[in-house]
């Protein structure tokens, strides 16, 4: 059993590229993370990729060279970039292979994504009649979570303000101009209570994370994160996920809750020990419930805690430094990767404009998605 | 029985003579657990009807057209609500909502079934499901 450890990342800008396939982002991705770490393809001994929408990734080995490497494709819905990475890890852990490379990208049409019921198992009135949207399930959960716990629409509007200034400070962001909280508010609403700026959009972009063992990252001597955790947990009886035609009436945990105690468990860390976080935040109170969901604050805490800046770079829990997904779009199969490489940017002191102050040595990401799935990562420098 | 256009779906509710609908849903035989809509295993689910009453668990607004498929709607298109509904002690059903403007829903307010025309893209009428707040009825 080795320790786990990333030593090189790429990235390719998130938002719309026309020029580029999906698959391409994933190749400049890939190309990106071995020129930064000043290795070549061939090096890899093992790789796992994927993409919701936009292909297959073992075919990217015709760009980047036929050496024979073993490529597992990944498909696992909103968790396919965090899935790839729990194979690089577990492939390391293992001591199977020593050095190889995690790749994410994605590339969806505009608009909502529209899913098909027979695919999730569910009736077709269920589609016919317009209720199955990703977005309502999000609106419907913050307000039940605003009347339960007294959120308010000002706090919404404060988490997609930071998001914006976040991304105007980020290179690899789509969103890159600050909109003030009023602007927020009062932009045309798409499902109550949130608006059109508190949504993120389906976007294109690719992530690409290079992984090794201690020993064999020792020798690189690269800028190195250790990975202390990486868990993948699907939902528990009674919680409240995309697509549900109905809920039990004993309400339960979530994906999100049992992903992140067995992440702190495995780190041997609690949420107090965090020093930056990365949280899925398909729209602003999906951060703000997210918070409560990882262990960050007791729920109804966040409304303080925003007022407050707390979330902002420079605060006591900077969140989504790179603008998360609200500035970032999702790329279903590269988003989980962004976060990841989001925290070794930050980590490794490489954030620029966005680096949060004060040598961060550990760094927190979680993304959820549909049916109820989330993965959570631990890096620590 | 009023003259009601097809369900969406045969086996999800019956309508009364007055048109009022029932929802149906499966117990499980072993555990209990409601489960809705009523999946068709009769051998581990029992058929069981649902209460027509309860209070409204959460809501919002549809406010843009869905893309179709799946969405059956017209082109023209009319935001509407859409909310889980707490039926007693069985279960909360999602459903669209109807009977006030878009403004007028608050969780906890008493709300019952209702059927609903539904109008498709190619012009024929389907009955749905939905839930409407109980006029009058104490806060």
């Amino acid at each position: 059993m080795s320790d786990v450890f990333i030593v090189g990342a790429g990235i390719h800008p998130f938002g719309r590229t026309p020029e580029r396939s999906g698959l391409q982002q994933g190749v400049h991705a890939v190309r990106q993370a071995l020129a930064g770490a000043g290795l070549a393809w061939s090096d890899m001994r093992f790789a796992f990729g994927g993409s919701d929408a936009a292909g297959k990734a073992d075919t990217m080995v015709s760009e980047l060279g036929l050496t024979g490497i073993q490529f597992i494709n990944v498909a696992n819905g909103c968790a396919t970039g965090g899935s790839a990475m729990f194979g690089a890890y577990s492939t390391i852990k293992s001591g199977e292979f020593d050095l190889g490379i995690a790749v994410g990208f994605d590339k969806h049409p505009r608009g909502a994504f529209d899913p098909k019921p027979a695919e999730w198992g569910l009736p077709d009135w269920y589609g016919e009649t317009g209720l199955m949207l990703t977005t309502q399930f999000f609106a419907m959960k913050i307000q039940r979570y605003m009347a339960t716990h007294g959120i308010t629409s000002t706090t919404l509007a404060a988490v997609a303000e930071k998001a914006f200034d976040n991304g105007a400070l980020t290179d690899h962001a789509w969103r890159r101009e600050p909109v003030d909280r009023d602007t927020i508010l009062n932009a045309t609403m798409v499902s109550d209570p949130l608006t059109k700026f508190m949504f993120c959009s389906p976007a294109e972009g690719a992530v690409a994370l290079i992984f090794a063992s201690e020993k064999r990252a020792r020798e690189l001597g690269l800028p190195a994160v250790r990975l202390r955790a990486a868990a993948v947990r699907s939902r528990p009886p009674g919680s409240f996920e995309v697509f549900s035609p109905a809920l039990d009436i004993a309400r339960g945990s979530s994906p999100t809750v049992i992903a992140s105690s067995a992440a702190y468990e495995m780190a041997g860390v609690s949420p107090g020990d965090i020093d930056v976080a990365q949280l899925q935040d398909t729209e602003t109170g999906a951060e703000i419930m997210h918070m409560a969901e990882n262990g960050f604050c007791a729920d109804g805490e966040q409304e303080a805690w925003i007022a407050e800046g707390r979330t902002r770079i420079g605060g006591s829990l900077p969140v989504n430094t790179d603008g998360g997904c609200l500035a970032c779009g999702e790329p279903i199969g590269a988003s989980g990767l962004r976060q990841v490489y989001e925290n070794y940017q930050q980590l490794t002191g490489q954030a620029g404009a966005r680096q949060v102050p004060g040598t961060p040595r550990l760094g927190y990401s979680h993304v959820y998605g549909a049916p109820g799935v989330s993965a959570v990562a631990i890096l620590e420098r | 029985m009023p003259d009601l256009p097809p369900s969406i779906d045969a086996q999800l509710f019956e309508l009364d003579a007055d048109g009022r609908p029932t929802l149906f849903a499966g117990r499980d035989r072993d555990t209990g657990r409601v489960v809705f809509p009523p999946p068709a295993d009769p051998d581990r689910f029992e058929t069981i009807a649902l209460p027509r009453d309860g209070r409204l668990w959460s809501w919002t607004v549809q406010r843009f057209r869905p893309k179709s498929p799946p969405y059956a709607g017209p082109e023209a298109f009319e935001p509407y609500a859409v909310g889980y509904v707490e039926l007693g002690e069985a279960i909360i059903v999602e459903g669209r909502l109807s009977g006030v403007t878009l403004d007028g829903y608050r969780i906890g307010m008493p709300m019952t079934l209702v059927a609903e025309p539904f109008a498709m893209a190619g012009g024929e009428t389907r009955t749905t499901f939905a839930f409407a707040p109980i006029a009058g009825a104490a806060r």
